[in-house]
C-alpha cells in the first residue's frame, strides 16, 4: 500500500463501509453486490487483455464472447433481478456496452410493451435465450430526437398481407442502433405506417435482417457497421436500408394499434403508456451519470493523494497536489456532485418503481411531471458529468491523456449520454414546457403540485427583479434548507422571466412556435435553474435521513459545498434576483475555501465509499494500492509497440537520413 | 446573377414513399433510387456553377477530386452563399495575411492534396502503429517534395503544407529540439548540431517531463554529474519517478534527446540545464548502453506521435553538449552564469507561442466549420406546424452554442497574432541579451496559452455535441479535434500552473503601482497592464442595450472587473499575511482568486485585442461589421457568463445585465445570416478537415453513409460471428 493514501485512509472522520452502506440502500444489499462482483472477479471465462491494447474488432470480439458466456452463467447463478443483472453486466463489462445489450434493454421490452400475446409466445422464448438476436431500429441518418420525422415506410399489402419496408432516401437509413452492425438478425423497425393509402404514423415493426444459418443479409436488405467512434469501440452500431422489404402482416406489433387483413386501421387506446419505457431509461441514466463521476472522482483524488509536485514551502519535500487549494477547488465540488447524483439516481430510481405501480392502478395523473423531471434531470446531470469528467481527466495532469488512467474511457463511454436518449437541449425544453403549462395553471387561479409547487407562490410575490428586500428571509449559508430556499427563490424568478418573455414574444410574432424558439435560451436557463433546484432539495433531504452522525457530518459538508459552489458559479443570477447581497457572496466564496479545507482530510475515504473494484475503475493512476509508477511503467512496457527494440518503420528514418 | 434560385429543400428527400429517378450527379448508385428528379438537381448545378463562376476567389480548390458529390451544392448550403454582406475572399486574405498569402497557401494545398501518399482519408480506421508509420512517410514525402520545389526550411510553403494535413506528421519534436538549440546553444554549438538537424542527420526529441514531474521544473529529478576528470557529464535517472515520460518523436524515432537535467557541479546544484543526449545508435537504431527507452502505450490522440520514456544508467556525454549560451561549465568544473534564470524557460516561450497559431486554433475553426455547415444542412422539427422541418442553425439554442466559438474562433486569432508579434519584438533583444521585456512576455504566453488551450477545447467540444448523435463518429472528424486540441491544456504548461504563473506577474505589477503612485510608475509599467493605473468609472454609464455594442464600453467593463479582482486577490493574500501566515502558505490559500482574477485580466487583454484590431479594419467596412458583431459577441457573452462579477460591486445593475443580455440575442440572427460564410472564409480544404459533416458542398448524408461502407469493419470479416455467434444460435437450428 502506497504510504500516503494508507496515511490518508487512517486520517478519515468516518468508516467509509458505513457510507458504501447508505449509497446501496442498506448493508444487505451492499452484501449480495459484493457477492455477485466476486462470482466475475473470480471466474476465469471472464478474464482478458487490457482493452487498451486490443484493436476494435478485437474488443468487439471479446464483448460478443463475454455476452455469450453471460447468458449461461447468470442462469447458472440464478440471477434474475433486474438490479442484480445490472452490477452483473456493469462488472464483467468494463464499459457496460455489448454488443447484444440492446436485444434485452430494448428489443425484449418493446415485444413486452407493444407484442400481443401471440407475438410474444412466437419471439420471447427465442430471443431471450438469443437464438434470435435483436435490437431496436429507431433513428435514422438525418432524423433523431424528432419521432415524427423519421421516413422509413411500412405499406401495407392486403393482396398478400404483407407490410412492404422502404427506405426512400439517404437520410432515411436507419442509423446508430446498437448491435445492428454485425451481431442482430432481427431489428424492431420504427417506419411510417401506409395501408389503405393513408399514413397512421410511426409503428413497430418485427424485421428480419440476416438469414438464419449464414448470418448473411436477407434479399433486399443493406447492414453493416457505421464505422468508429469517440467511444464504444465494443458495439456494432450500424446502418440498415431496405428496399422494398416485405414482412408478414403478423409481425406489425400490434398490442395497442392494429392493421386487419384487409387493411382496415384499428387506433390503439392510450398513447401516455409508451412514455413509461422512456422515464424507466431516463432516470437509469441519471443513475449511470452518478456512476460515471464518482469512478472519475475516485481516480482524481487518489491520484491526487499520490502525485507530489513542486512546493508550497521552500525547502520542504514536494506536497501532494490534493493540498493545493486550486485542486482542491477542481476536484471537490465534483465529489460533492457524485454524491448529489447518487442520491437524485436513487431518488428517480423510487420515484418510477412507485409511479409505476400506480400506472398499474391506471392512475395516470403523476406522469406527466415525472416525464417533465426525468427528461430535465438527465440533460442536467449528463451535461454537468460531462464536464465533470474532463476536469477530473484534466486534473491529473498529462497523465490523465494516457489510456493508463481510464479516464478518457469513461469520458468517451459517457458522453454519448447527452445526446441518446433525447438531446439535451431538447430534453430541457420539454421540461421548460412543462414549467410554462404549469406557470400558466398557477395564473389561471390553479394550484400546483409536486416539485413545482414553488410556482403557487409566485402571484403574491410579484417578482419585480430589481426591487431589494422583496425576499422575506435572509439567507443562512450555513443552512442546506435556508440554501434550498435561495435556488427555489431563483428557479422561481427564472420560470417567471422566461414566462414573461415567452408572452412579450406571441405578442409580437403571432405564431407561438416562433416565439417560443426566440425566447428557448430563457426556457433552458428557467429548466436548469429549476433541476439544480431539486437536486439541492433532494441532497438536502438525503442528508437529514442519515441517523449516524460522523457520516452525516460528513454528508452535510458536502451538500453545503454543492450548494454554495452552485451559488458561487451562477453569482449574477442570485445577485440580480436580489436573492443574496454582494457581502453574502463574498462569505460564500470564503466558505468555501474553508469546506476545501475540511473536506480534505476525508477525501479519499469519501471516494473509497463508492466502493468500485480496480478491474471496474480499469485505472493506473485510480489503483486502490496506490502503487502508481511501477504499475505505469509495467503497463507501458506491455504496449504492443513495445515488442520490438527496434521498430520496423525504421526502414523509413533509414531511407530519410540517406536521402537529404 | 440572374440564374433561377432553386427552391429550398435537400436533393434527396422526396417525402415518404415516391423514389423513381436515379440520381444522374451522384457516383454512388444505390441499388433503388431514392434521389430527386435529374432535371431539378441539374438546375441547381447549373446554378451553382454559374454562381461560381460569377464570384471572385472562385472556391473551387475545395473540392474534394473524386468526392461524388462535389459537382453539385446542397441547396441548403447554396442558400446560405447566394447573398453575402461582405467579401469572403478579402476575409480570407485578412486571416492569412495578405491576398498573397492566401494565393501560395492555396498553392501548396493543391500540390499537396494531388499527392496520394499524403490524403488523410484513412487516418479513422487506422491502428496506432498504422498511424505513426503514415505519419513518419508523410513527413518524408514533404520532405522529398519540398526538396525538389526549393521550399525552405522554417518557409511559409512548408507551414502551409503542414497545416493542409492537419499537422498529421512525424518528428514534431525534431523541430522543438532544433529551435531550443538555437535559442540555448551557443554559435559553436548551433553551428555543429544544427545543421545535422536540418539534413535529418539526426532526429532529435525534447525530453523535460518525468514520470513523477511536470510543469514544476525545479522538481525533475533527472541528473547530470559533471566529471571533471573526464571532462564529461553523466546523465543519470534516480529513481522510477525520474524516467523521463511523455517526450514526442522518442518512443521509436529519436536519436538524440535534449535532456533537461540538474547539473551538479564541484559538489554543488546549479538547477536545471539542458544536455544533448545521444540515445539511438545511428547504424542500426538500437538503444545505446545504459539506455531503457520505449513507447508510453496508447493515448486519447496524437497516434502519430511516439510519445516514449527514456531511463538513463549513468550516460556520459562529453562537456560540450551542455548548451550554454546562458551558462556554461569550465573544464574544471566552475560554473559560469550568462544569464538570468529565467533564460532557461526561453525555450518553453518560444514553444507556448508556436503551438496557438500552429496547433491550438485552427482545431477549433475546422471545428465550426463543420459544426455550422452541418447545422444548415441538418433539419429537424418544426418551427412552424405548416413549415418544412427546420435547419437546426435556425433554432436559437443551437446558435447560443455554435456563435460564441465562432466570435472565439476570430477573436482568438488576431490574439495570437498579436502575441507573435509581440514575441518577435521581444525575441530580438532577448537574443543580444536584453531581458527587460521577458518577465511580460513569459506572463503573457503563459496567461494566453492557458486561456486559448481550455477556450479552444470548450469550443470544439460545444461543437462537437451541437451535432448530436453525428458528432460521436470519429468520420465527422469532430472527436478527433477534441482529443487532438484537449492535450494542448496539459502539454507545455500544465494550465492551472500557467495561470498563477501569470498572477504572479499581475500582483507584482499591481503592487508596483502602489509603491510608487504619480506619472512616473504608469510609463513604466509594462504595455499589457497598463490599464491598472488608467482612471476607473464606479458605475457602467450604459442606458440601453445599443449601449453594450460600444467597444470603449465593454472593453472598460472588462478592464474593471480584472482591476477589481486584482485588487481583491492582492487584499487576499496581504490580510492572510498581516494574520501571520507564512507567505507561502497564503498564497496556497488565495490561489482561487488569483487564477479567477488572472482569468479575467486575460478576457480583457483578448477583448481589447480584437477591438483595436477591427480599428485598422475600418477601410473594409463590410468586414468590419461582421467582425465588429462577433467582437460584441465575444465580450457580451464573457460578461454573461460572469455577471456576477460584474453585479458584485454594482459596477453593472441588474437593468443593465438584462440591456447585455438583450444586445447579445439581438446579435445572433445577425450572425446567423453570415454564419456559412464566416466559416467559409477559414478556407479549409475538404481533405483538410477530413469530415464527413463538414464538406464544403453540404452533402454530408452520403458522404457518411459512403465513408461508413469502406470501414474496415465492413470491408474484412466477421470472425466474431463464426467463433461466438453461430456457437449461440445454434440452440434455434437445432430446433428447426
Amino acid at each position: 500500500m502506497n504510504p500516503d493514501l494508507q496515511k490518508e485512509r487512517a486520517g478519515a472522520s468516518f468508516n467509509p463501509e458505513l457510507l458504501t452502506n447508505v449509497l446501496d440502500g442498506s448493508p444487505e444489499n451492499t452484501r449480495r453486490r459484493r457477492e455477485i462482483e466476486n462470482l466475475i472477479l473470480n471466474d476465469p471465462d471472464f478474464q482478458h487483455e487490457n482493452l487498451n491494447f486490443l484493436s476494435r474488432s478485437q474488443r468487439y470480439e471479446v464483448a460478443v464472447k463475454k455476452s455469450a458466456i453471460m447468458v449461461q452463467k447468470m442462469r447458472k447463478f440464478g440471477i434474475a433481478d433486474p438490479a442484480e443483472i445490472m452490477w452483473f453486466k456493469k462488472l464483467h463489462l468494463v464499459n457496460f456496452v455489448e454488443p447484444v445489450g440492446l436485444n434485452y434493454s430494448m428489443f425484449i421490452p418493446t415485444l413486452l410493451n407493444q407484442g400481443t400475446t401471440a407475438q410474444q409466445e412466437k419471439w420471447l422464448h427465442s430471443s431471450k435465450g438469443l437464438e434470435i438476436i435483436g435490437t431496436y431500429a429507431q433513428t435514422e441518418m438525418g432524423h433523431g430526437t424528432h419521432l415524427r420525422g423519421l421516413e422509413t415506410t411500412a405499406t401495407y399489402d392486403p393482396e398478400t398481407q404483407e407490410f412492404i419496408l422502404n427506405s426512400p432516401t439517404v437520410t432515411s437509413i436507419k442509423w446508430w442502433p446498437g448491435g445492428l452492425g454485425k451481431t442482430s438478425n432481427h431489428a424492431i423497425v420504427l417506419a411510417q405506417l401506409f395501408t389503405q393509402g393513408k399514413c397512421y404514423g410511426l409503428h413497430a415493426f418485427i424485421v428480419p435482417i440476416r438469414e438464419l444459418g449464414t448470418h448473411k443479409p436477407l434479399p433486399g436488405i443493406t447492414v453493416g457497421d457505421i464505422g468508429p467512434k469517440f467511444g464504444y469501440d465494443e458495439m456494432d452500431n450500424g446502418y440498415l436500408k431496405m428496399d422494398n422489404y416485405r414482412i408478414p402482416r403478423e409481425n406489425m406489433l400490434m398490442k395497442h394499434a392494429q392493421v386487419k387483413p384487409d387493411g382496415t386501421y384499428v387506433k390503439p387506446l392510450n398513447n401516455k403508456l409508451t412514455y413509461g419505457t422512456m422515464v424507466f431509461i431516463r432516470s437509469f441514466l441519471v443513475g449511470e451519470s452518478a456512476r460515471s463521476l464518482s469512478k472519475a472522482c475516485t481516480i482524481a483524488v487518489r491520484y491526487s493523494a499520490v502525485r507530489h509536485q513542486s512546493e508550497i514551502n521552500p525547502g520542504e519535500p514536494e506536497p501532494q497536489i490534493l493540498d493545493y487549494q486550486t485542486q482542491q477547488y477542481k476536484l471537490f465540488p465534483l465529489l460533492a456532485t457524485a454524491y448529489a447524483f447518487q442520491f437524485v439516481g436513487a431518488y428517480m430510481k423510487e420515484t418510477y418503481l412507485r409511479i409505476n405501480e400506480d400506472i398499474g392502478h391506471g392512475d395516470l395523473s403523476e406522469l406527466p411531471e415525472l416525464h417533465a423531471l426525468t427528461a430535465g434531470l438527465k440533460a442536467f446531470t449528463s451535461w454537468t458529468t460531462n464536464t465533470a469528467i474532463e476536469a477530473c481527466r484534466m486534473a491529473c495532469g498529462g497523465h490523465g491523456y494516457s489510456h493508463c488512467s481510464g479516464l478518457p474511457n469513461i469520458y468517451v463511454t459517457f458522453t454519448p449520454t447527452c445526446t441518446f436518449e433525447g438531446e439535451n437541449t431538447v430534453m430541457m425544453l420539454q421540461t421548460a414546457r412543462f414549467l410554462m403549462k404549469s406557470y400558466d395553471q398557477v395564473h389561471s387561479g390553479k394550484l400546483v403540485c409536486g416539485m413545482v409547487s414553488y410556482l403557487n407562490d409566485l402571484p403574491s410575490q410579484r417578482i419585480q427583479p430589481q426591487q431589494v428586500a422583496v425576499w422575506p428571509t435572509m439567507v443562512d449559508i450555513n443552512s442546506p434548507d435556508s440554501l434550498t430556499e435561495a435556488y427555489k427563490l431563483r428557479a422561481a424568478r427564472l420560470v417567471e422571466i422566461a414566462a414573461k418573455n415567452l408572452q412579450t414574444e406571441v405578442i409580437h410574432r403571432k405564431s407561438k412556435e416562433v416565439a417560443w424558439n426566440l425566447t428557448s435560451i430563457d426556457l433552458v436557463r428557467a429548466s436548469e435553474a429549476h433541476c439544480h433546484y431539486v437536486v439541492v432539495k433532494l441532497f438536502t433531504e438525503k442528508v437529514l435521513q442519515i441517523q449516524e452522525k460522523s457520516i452525516q457530518a460528513v454528508l452535510r459538508r458536502l451538500c453545503l459545498l454543492y450548494s454554495l459552489y452552485g451559488i458561487s458559479q451562477n453569482a449574477g443570477d442570485f445577485l440580480q434576483g436580489s436573492i443574496m447581497t454582494e457581502s453574502q457572496i463574498t462569505q460564500v466564496n470564503g466558505r468555501i475555501k474553508e469546506l476545501l479545507t475540511a473536506i480534505r482530510p476525508d477525501a479519499v475515504a469519501l471516494v473509497d465509499a463508492f466502493d468500485f473494484q480496480d478491474v471496474t475503475l480499469g485505472s493506473v493512476l485510480g489503483r486502490y494500492d496506490g502503487n502508481v509508477y511501477e504499475n505505469l511503467f509495467e503497463w507501458a512496457k506491455k504496449s504492443p509497440l513495445n515488442k520490438t527494440e527496434v521498430h520496423e518503420s525504421y526502414k523509413h528514418l533509414k531511407s530519410l537520413q540517406s536521402k537529404l | 446573377m440572374g440564374s433561377p434560385v432553386p427552391p429550398v429543400r435537400p436533393p434527396h428527400s422526396l417525402g415518404a414513399a415516391i423514389a423513381s429517378t436515379e440520381c444522374v450527379l451522384c457516383g454512388w448508385t444505390p441499388p433503388s433510387s431514392w434521389s430527386a428528379p435529374a432535371v431539378w438537381l441539374e438546375a441547381t448545378h447549373l446554378a451553382s456553377l454559374r454562381q461560381s463562376q460569377a464570384m471572385e476567389g472562385n472556391p473551387v480548390h475545395r473540392v474534394s477530386a473524386g468526392d461524388a458529390w462535389s459537382s453539385s451544392m446542397h441547396p441548403d448550403i447554396e442558400s446560405e452563399r447566394h447573398s453575402q454582406s461582405f467579401n469572403v475572399e478579402e476575409l480570407t486574405n485578412i486571416l492569412d495575411g495578405g491576398a498573397q498569402n492566401t494565393a501560395l497557401r492555396r498553392k501548396v494545398e493543391s500540390i499537396i492534396h494531388s499527392e496520394p501518399e499524403l490524403s488523410l482519408k484513412d487516418n479513422y480506421f487506422m491502428t496506432q502503429n498504422e498511424r505513426y508509420e503514415a505519419a513518419i512517410k508523410k513527413k518524408f514525402h514533404i520532405l522529398m517534395l519540398a526538396q525538389r520545389l526549393g521550399w525552405s526550411e522554417g518557409s511559409s510553403e512548408l507551414q502551409y503544407a503542414s497545416r493542409s494535413v492537419s499537422g498529421d506528421l512525424g518528428f514534431a519534436i525534431h523541430h522543438i529540439f532544433q529551435k531550443t538549440i538555437r535559442s540555448l546553444g551557443s554559435e559553436e554549438q548551433i553551428a555543429k548540431w544544427d545543421p545535422l538537424c536540418s539534413k535529418f542527420q539526426i532526429l532529435g526529441t525534447y525530453a523535460q517531463t518525468e514520470l513523477g514531474h511536470g510543469t514544476y521544473l525545479q522538481g525533475l529529478e533527472t541528473e547530470a554529474t559533471y566529471d571533471a576528470a573526464t571532462q564529461e557529464f553523466v546523465v543519470h535517472s534516480p529513481t522510477m519517478t525520474a524516467i523521463k515520460w511523455w517526450p514526442g518523436d522518442l518512443g521509436r524515432s529519436a536519436t538524440h534527446a535534449l535532456v533537461q537535467a540538474q547539473l551538479i557541479c564541484s559538489g554543488a546544484r546549479q538547477g536545471m540545464h539542458a544536455f544533448i543526449v545521444p540515445i539511438r545508435s545511428l547504424d542500426d537504431h538500437s538503444p545505446l548502453p545504459g539506455i531503457t527507452i520505449g513507447d508510453i502505450g496508447p493515448k486519447m490522440d496524437f497516434e502519430h506521435t511516439d510519445n516514449g520514456f527514456l531511463k538513463l544508467d549513468h550516460v556520459r556525454i562529453p562537456r560540450e553538449n551542455m548548451l550554454n549560451r546562458f551558462a556554461q561549465v569550465l573544464p574544471d568544473g566552475t560554473y559560469v552564469k550568462l544569464g538570468v534564470p529565467k533564460s532557461n524557460y526561453l525555450s518553453m516561450v518560444v514553444v507556448r507561442v508556436d503551438i496557438l497559431l500552429g496547433e491550438v486554433l485552427p482545431l477549433l475553426q475546422k471545428a465550426c466549420t463543420i459544426a455550422v455547415r452541418y447545422a444548415v444542412i441538418r433539419r429537424q422539427s418544426r418551427l412552424r406546424p405548416s413549415d418544412p422541418e427546420a435547419k437546426v442553425l435556425d433554432y436559437q439554442t443551437q446558435q447560443q452554442k455554435l456563435f460564441p466559438p465562432l466570435a472565439m474562433a476570430y477573436a482568438f486569432h488576431f490574439v495570437a497574432n498579436n502575441l507573435l508579434e509581440f514575441f518577435h519584438h521581444s525575441y530580438s533583444f532577448i537574443l543580444d541579451g536584453d531581458f527587460a521585456l521577458l518577465p511580460e512576455l513569459h506572463a503573457l504566453s503563459a496567461g494566453l496559452k492557458a486561456m486559448l488551450s481550455d477556450f479552444c477545447t470548450q469550443g470544439v467540444e460545444q461543437c462537437r455535441r451541437a451535432c448530436g448523435g453525428h458528432g460521436y463518429s470519429k468520420l465527422s472528424g469532430l472527436p478527433s479535434l477534441l482529443t487532438r486540441v484537449t492535450a494542448s491544456c496539459t502539454y507545455e504548461g500544465e494550465n492551472t500552473v500557467l495561470y498563477l504563473q501569470t498572477a504572479r506577474f499581475l500582483i507584482k505589477s499591481y503592487l508596483n503601482t502602489q509603491k510608487s503612485p504619480g506619472s512616473a510608475s504608469k510609463g513604466s509599467l509594462p504595455q499589457s497592464v497598463a490599464y491598472l493605473t488608467a482612471p476607473d468609472l464606479a458605475r457602467c454609464p450604459a442606458q440601453t442595450a445599443a449601449d453594450f455594442l460600444q467597444p470603449e464600453l465593454y472593453t472598460t467593463a472588462w478592464a474593471h472587473v480584472a482591476v477589481r479582482l486584482i485588487k481583491d486577490s492582492v487584499h487576499h493574500l496581504q490580510t492572510l499575511r498581516q494574520a501571520g501566515a507564512d507567505e507561502h502558505d497564503a498564497w496556497n490559500q488565495t490561489t482561487v482568486i488569483h487564477v479567477q482574477a488572472t482569468k479575467a485580466h486575460l478576457y480583457y487583454v483578448t477583448v481589447k485585442i480584437f477591438t483595436e484590431a477591427l480599428e485598422k479594419l475600418e477601410s473594409q467596412p463590410a468586414i468590419h461589421q461582421v467582425l465588429k458583431r462577433l467582437s460584441d459577441l465575444y465580450a457580451l457573452h464573457g460578461i454573461l457568463t460572469n455577471a456576477g462579477d460584474f453585479l458584485h460591486d454594482g459596477f453593472l445593475s441588474g437593468a443593465q445585465i438584462d440591456m447585455a443580455r438583450k444586445a447579445y440575442l439581438d446579435l445572433l440572427p445577425f450572425i446567423r445570416k453570415d454564419a456559412i460564410l464566416l466559416t467559409d472564409a477559414f478556407d479549409f480544404t475538404d481533405q483538410c478537415l477530413n469530415s464527413a459533416l463538414g464538406c464544403y458542398d453540404g452533402h454530408a448524408y452520403e458522404r457518411l453513409f459512403q465513408w461508413a461502407q469502406k470501414s474496415p469493419t465492413n470491408t474484412e470479416g466477421n470472425p466474431a460471428y463464426e467463433k461466438y455467434i453461430r456457437p449461440l444460435l445454434q440452440g434455434r437450428r437445432a430446433r428447426l
